[in-house]
């Protein structure tokens, strides 16, 4: 099989399927008014850029959507459903310019991308100015197999204490956010036992 | 769910390969994909699932919440002790380098730590948020207090 198809071909085969059944699945969450099927379709989404991440290497990545966007998070929504309700609501209002500028955008965003250099071009500048330091610096100073780990946890140790920090903002915030109610339950629990 | 005896029965054979995979994750982030934040997020998915199938009730006598709350907190500053540990060691904030006799030991106690941290805090996060939402949804509505 492989001498008939090469495997660009088939690398631009999955590449191209997937994108079209991201594209399928978007679209089916802008229609949708059932909640619930809305959440589940974000949750393949997710999973389907995770394969994406995959299909170009990058594992840990994929590994992080699929257990975060995929896992998690839908968990995490369907919480928020049991507290919001399972239907939306349909605005009636036009959409003509959410779409305008929609469009407006993404032209910008595609006549950018002409200027970028070539996919894994070795010569592109985010290539040229730290990365090399990186991969030879993981293998001599740290002596760690896996250069994401490296980079993640060492060289960009600063911005893995602030994602850390961005996490535990959300969860002070929605404890914040969710927690007075509960106190009150509990006040109003306790009076009425005593009553 | 009382009733749904397949879901219990699974979810039991489940969880200690779910919060087994997780440790791997975290302990060999080194050597292959993963690390403390895939990690985290594994392990509270046991735990999710625990509270998912068998109730917020037992899943709170598993993890009691308000120790859960702290352990967000105790991550963060596991990784930011690290970094004042190598401020009192002379080197740079989060330079790993001086924490053992040996450059590369101490980058990798280093970097096993601030994974810990990452790990503990994403966990705990996810768990906690998880809590407050399923404690909030079987509250009565806004409405129906008084």
């Amino acid at each position: 099989m492989t001498d008939f198809i090469s495997t660009s071909f088939m690398e631009h085969a999955v590449t191209i399927l997937l994108f079209v059944l991201l594209a399928v699945t978007a679209i089916a969450v802008l229609r949708l008014t059932n909640l619930f099927a809305v959440v589940m379709l974000t949750g393949a989404y997710s999973l389907l850029s995770a394969v994406l991440f995959v299909v170009l290497d990058a594992v840990d990545v994929a590994f992080t959507e699929a257990s975060v966007g995929a896992g998690i998070s839908t968990v995490l929504m369907l919480a928020t459903l049991s507290v919001t309700g399972w239907r939306r609501k349909v605005s009636s209002s036009s959409n003509i310019v959410p779409l305008l500028v929609t469009l407006v955008v993404g032209g910008a965003l595609l006549y950018g991308t002409a200027d970028m250099p070539d996919f894994g071009d070795p010569n592109a500048p985010a290539n040229l100015h730290v990365a090399p330091d990186y991969i030879k610096g993981s293998e001599e100073d740290i002596d760690v197999p896996n250069i994401v780990t490296s980079v993640l946890a060492s060289y960009r140790s600063f911005d893995t204490l602030g994602e850390t920090g961005v996490i535990f903002t959300a969860g002070i915030g929605v404890m914040l956010l969710l927690g007075s109610r509960r106190k009150k339950k509990a006040a109003t629990d306790k009076t009425g036992e005593t009553a | 769910m009382n009733h749904h005896l397949i879901l219990r029965v699974i979810t039991k054979i489940l969880i200690p390969p779910i919060l087994l995979f997780a440790l791997y994750v975290q302990f060999h982030g080194d050597y292959g994909p993963g690390g403390g934040f895939q990690a985290g997020v594994i392990f509270a998915a046991a735990f999710v699932l625990y509270a998912l199938i068998f109730g917020l009730d037992a899943a709170n006598d598993v993890a009691p919440p308000h120790i859960v709350r702290g352990f967000t907190a105790v991550g963060w500053l596991l990784y930011i002790g690290v970094g004042v540990w190598s401020l009192f060691l002379g080197a740079p904030f989060l330079d790993y380098s001086v924490l053992a006799h040996d450059p590369i030991h101490g980058q990798h106690y280093g970097i096993l730590l601030v994974e810990g941290g990452v790990g503990i805090t994403v966990a705990s996060t996810m768990i906690t948020i998880f809590n407050y939402f399923a404690e909030h949804g079987r509250l009565p509505k806004e409405g129906d207090d008084d």
